[in-house]
């Protein structure tokens, strides 16, 4: 174990793998995770994320390599054994159970006094604000505090790490953001580590310190959400978290910081920011964001501006998408703010119009993989 | 101390799991399989004067065939078979006819309406089934004020010459048949019922939408999709149909016996226990594909097997 | 606007007609003064006085109700067991022999469960000396048997439509398998165990074949009762004890249905109560 001056991570996932008979769920993940922090494990259904967050729990054995947490390995340690838990998506209360006993569930396998253990009851109650319920049945209450009763349940043992299975999956829209703050704020009083999984990139965008994208039982990419979204590191993280127009593209030069691209679909060259490793007639991907890009209906020239005609436009109010036929066919999407309030009679970009758009050489993206 | 603590580990990793899964295997095996098994054998064993009346071995075949030979030759046991088949079958159709609309009937009444005819459906199957026979043993009779309307009415119906004093019922294939509906009718109704009302009332309104009429919607929607609820029904009725033994004793014809009449029989008066297993092993054989069938459709009937 | 079904309306009708008149017929004829079951002689409820004064009715019935409370709890313990094993325990080795062993008992005719039970505690009395003579012990032993299945039907079904995730959350909370049963998994699918008990109890009180073969001299159930007394024909006092069966019967079907009904309701009252002034 490499000692350096940071303390160790909490979990270390190395190479664990597991398999449902042929089919791969988890292929060789490795990743750690530091004490404290929120990290969000972000996928399409069948990715393997939740596959990932059962053996954490240890619900599933893994079929190869190891999870430590707090340095301890977790192989062959039985779910109850385990300094974990989980809120599962369902929430999974118990049913024949009031809300009290299903937080203090977990706390009869503590050394504690009952006074002791009605205590902190008392106190995870309040922290969610449902001390009021206390007698209640699950049935007796909303999906919200539903999901705050299985927050703390997981909660009440103090575990050295807290488990989301898709937290917000079952509530509607207006709760989801309140909850999400909800849920960042008690994970900050509490300073319990917190493994979220959900299929909500904007989700994990909001309440992780980090993201692991994941794919087809692989982990694609890790990093902070702006390092995620900026600096993609692959056609399908690029395409994942948000959306992005990729075009096929030949490295034409390399100058230092820039490279300069032929770009067919756009008509012309593109410089954009180098990368490591390319080299000059290499075939690579070039992708920009939609909101990087700027339109305008006055001519304009310099790097990185090409001619096109807006095909579709969809108005939002604040913003606005447009699609532009670019003269080889291909389709360009820009998102613009509708900034300026546009006066009377002045003509705003329009369907048919011819277009300029432009963007800078450090937006564009590009891709090797 | 020590060793109760290490028992107690040993019940929380295994031992109680060992336990759950012993008690009834065990169970089984003893009071289920092995009688099952003692059937089998002793359909080749041969038909002594002792007591238990039979052998093997000694101046008797080690293994006796006689049984399933007479099976294929007497034309009584073919009869029995071909009876019980026929009845059942006819049972299981009539029990279709009937409970089909009826399940379907009850998918379109109002819940609260829907609940209590349910409930009426299911209070004859926990009342005696020997007193559901009964009932029909006294409307069946000769005077029964059920029997007497059928007469009047018959005689009203046809010619002079063909007026009878009363409708003989009784102690015939038509009784044993009508009984069979009347005390298996609520098997095939409920699960057909749980079928249909799973199925999703906004494809009706789909296909009527397109141009289907009621009738077609019916034929061409509701139908294809209850099948797995027709098969597992119609199986509910037709296995313990063509094994059933106290409805043909009690109204059934004993010239033409069905055959878990023959079985019994054979075993309490003839005490003919080899000839009694034979027929009951050839029996079960027969049952053995029905049965798949039902396994494999009742499943699907209630949806279990919905991917989730 | 939706047509009614009228058809299916009539059938309906019909269906219950038929389902009922039987009954009733039989309760209008219990008061029949006549000697003739089915020929009408005047009221009186004679065969309700000559019902409670036969001590043979009232013996028959006791040991019917012993052997259904007895066999009905040991096979909805077995019957449990079965079905927790079944739903829970994944692939066990001796799975497909042990489910095939399950649902054999259900497709098997009952005259060959009869017989076979029979023959089996034939000899188990001849080479093993127990038990010494049929009757209460053997039935109750041949109604365990076949009604333990029942209860494992109902019992793994339930299981396997619960929702997992509440057993693995007991487990994620740190208690072991074991106490998991105890604390959540028993809870939670009491009502299937209760419903399972209710049926084997109804199987056995109203089995007649099994009972028949397995039983010996001096144990009369109140269906073997019956039968001995049908297969000579119609008899008046039958009638009474139908028509006493069919109202017993009816009034706890229909007190159950009512209470469960209005467990329902409340529940659904209070979950709608919880949505609108909790959020």
């Amino acid at each position: 174990m490499p000692k350096d001056a940071a303390p160790p991570p909490l979990i270390r996932v190395e190479n664990v793998s597991k398999s449902f008979g042929t089919f791969q769920a988890v292929k060789n993940v490795s990743l750690t995770i530091d004490k404290g922090e929120i990290f969000a494990l972000l996928g399409g259904s069948g990715c393997g994320k939740t596959t990932l967050l059962r053996m954490l729990a240890g619900f599933e054995e893994t079929t190869g390599g190891k999870i430590f947490i707090d340095g301890q390995d977790m192989t062959g340690v039985p779910p109850w054994e385990r300094p974990v838990h989980m809120m599962f998506q369902s929430y999974a209360l118990f049913p024949h159970m009031t809300v009290e006993k299903n937080v203090g569930y977990g706390l009869k396998h503590e050394p504690m006094t009952a006074a002791q253990r009605q205590d902190r009851v008392r106190e995870m109650l309040d922290l969610v604000q449902l001390t009021p319920f206390a007698t209640r049945k699950p049935h007796q209450i909303s999906g919200g505090q539903r999901q705050r009763v299985a927050l703390a349940r997981a909660l009440a043992r103090q575990p050295k790490l807290l488990l989301l299975d898709e937290p917000l999956a079952a509530l509607d829209k207006k709760l989801r953001e309140h909850t999400q703050f909800e849920l960042m704020s008690i994970q900050e009083r509490t300073g319990v580590t917190f493994i979220v999984v959900t299929h909500d990139q904007e989700e994990a965008m909001t309440l992780a310190d980090r993201i692991a994208v994941m794919d087809r039982g692989e982990v694609k990419q890790i990093g902070p959400p702006g390092d995620v979204y900026e600096f993609p590191n692959s056609r399908f993280v690029a395409g994942f978290i948000g959306s992005i127009t990729a075009l096929e593209a030949v490295v034409e030069a390399i100058d230092g910081v820039r490279t300069r691209l032929a770009v067919p679909a756009l008509g012309g060259p593109v410089q954009a920011r180098s990368v490591a490793g390319l080299s000059v007639g290499q075939t690579v991907t070039v992708a920009i964001r939609p909101e990087k890009l700027a339109i305008s209906r006055a001519p304009q020239t310099g790097d990185n501006v090409f001619e096109g005609e807006v095909k579709d436009l969809a108005y939002f109010g604040k913003d606005s998408l447009y699609r532009i036929t670019m003269p080889s066919g291909a389709l360009i999407s820009v998102h613009a703010v509708n900034a300026r309030r546009s006066a009377e009679g002045e003509r705003v970009v329009d369907w048919y119009d011819k277009v300029w758009l432009s963007f800078d050489p450090t937006s564009a993206i590009i891709l090797t993989a | 101390m020590a060793s109760e603590s290490r028992l107690y580990r040993w019940f929380n990793r295994r031992g109680w799991s060992d336990i759950v899964l012993a008690a009834p295997y065990v169970w089984l095996l003893v009071f289920f399989l092995i009688p099952f098994l003692i059937v089998v054998g002793m359909s080749v064993a041969t038909r002594t004067p002792t007591a238990p009346p039979f052998g093997y071995g000694g101046e008797n075949p080690l293994l006796n065939f006689e049984g399933y030979h007479r099976l294929f030759t007497d034309d009584l046991y073919i009869r029995a078979f071909v009876t019980s088949l026929v009845n059942a079958a006819v049972a299981m159709v009539l029990c279709l006819a009937i409970g089909y609309p009826m399940a379907l009937g009850l998918t379109k009444v109002d819940t609260g309406w829907r609940n209590i005819l349910l409930m009426l459906v299911i209070l004859p199957f926990w009342t005696s089934f020997l007193l559901r026979v009964y009932a029909w043993m006294g409307l069946m009779g000769k005077n029964s004020w059920f029997n007497n309307l059928l007469t009047g009415g018959w005689n009203w119906l046809v010619p002079q010459d063909w007026a009878v004093t009363s409708i003989p019922m009784m102690y015939s294939n038509f009784a044993v048949v009508l009984v069979m509906v009347y005390t298996y009718l609520p098997f095939m109704i409920l699960p057909l019922y749980a079928n249909l009302e799973r199925l999703d009332p906004t494809l009706d309104e789909a296909a009527m939408d397109l141009g289907t009429k009621p009738f077609g919607v019916f034929w061409d929607v509701t139908l294809p999709q209850s099948i797995p609820g027709i098969i597992a029904g119609g199986m509910l009725v037709f296995i313990p149909a063509a094994g059933e033994l106290v409805i043909p004793t009690l109204v059934g014809d004993a010239s033409s016996p069905m055959i878990g009449r023959v079985i019994s029989d054979e075993f309490s008066q003839a005490r003919d226990w080899p000839m009694a297993s034979a027929v009951a092993v050839v029996l079960l054989v027969l049952m053995v594909g029905p049965t798949m069938l039902y396994s494999h459709y009742q499943a699907r009937a209630v949806g279990a097997d919905d991917p989730k | 606007m939706r047509r009614r079904p009228t058809f299916l309306i009539t059938m309906l009708c019909f269906g219950f007609a038929f389902f009922y008149i039987p009954i009733l017929s039989m309760i209008v004829f219990s008061f029949n003064n006549s000697r003739l079951a089915t020929v009408w002689g005047g009221f009186s409820t004679k065969w309700y006085g000559s019902l409670f004064s036969n001590a043979q009715v009232g013996r028959a019935l006791v040991l019917s109700l012993e052997i259904a409370l007895l066999s009905a709890t040991i096979a909805t313990i077995l019957g449990t067991m079965a079905g927790i094993a079944l739903a829970r325990f994944g692939r066990f080795r001796g799975r497909t022999a042990f489910s095939g062993l399950v649902t054999a008992p259900l497709i098997m005719p009952e005259v060959i469960t009869g017989i076979s039970s029979l023959i089996f505690f034939i000899l188990l009395a001849n080479y093993v000396g127990w038990p010494a003579s049929r009757g209460f012990t053997t039935i109750t032993l041949a109604h365990i048997t076949f009604s333990m299945v029942f209860v494992t039907t109902v019992v793994q079904s339930r299981m396997l439509s619960a929702d997992r995730a509440i057993e693995e959350a007991a487990m994620d909370l740190g208690s072991r398998p074991w106490q998991v049963m105890v604390d959540v998994t028993l809870p939670v699918i009491s009502p299937a165990i209760l419903s399972g008990w209710l049926l084997a109890f109804t199987i056995s009180m109203d089995d007649v074949v099994i009972s028949n073969f397995t039983t010996g001299p001096g144990a009369t159930t109140l269906p073997i009762l019956i039968w001995s007394k049908v297969k000579l024909g119609v008899t008046p006092d039958i009638n009474a004890l139908a028509t006493l069966t069919v109202v017993t019967v009816g009034i706890c079907v229909f007190t159950a249905g009512w209470l469960l009904n209005r467990a329902e309701k409340r529940r659904e009252l209070e979950r709608r109560l919880a949505y609108q002034i909790n959020e």
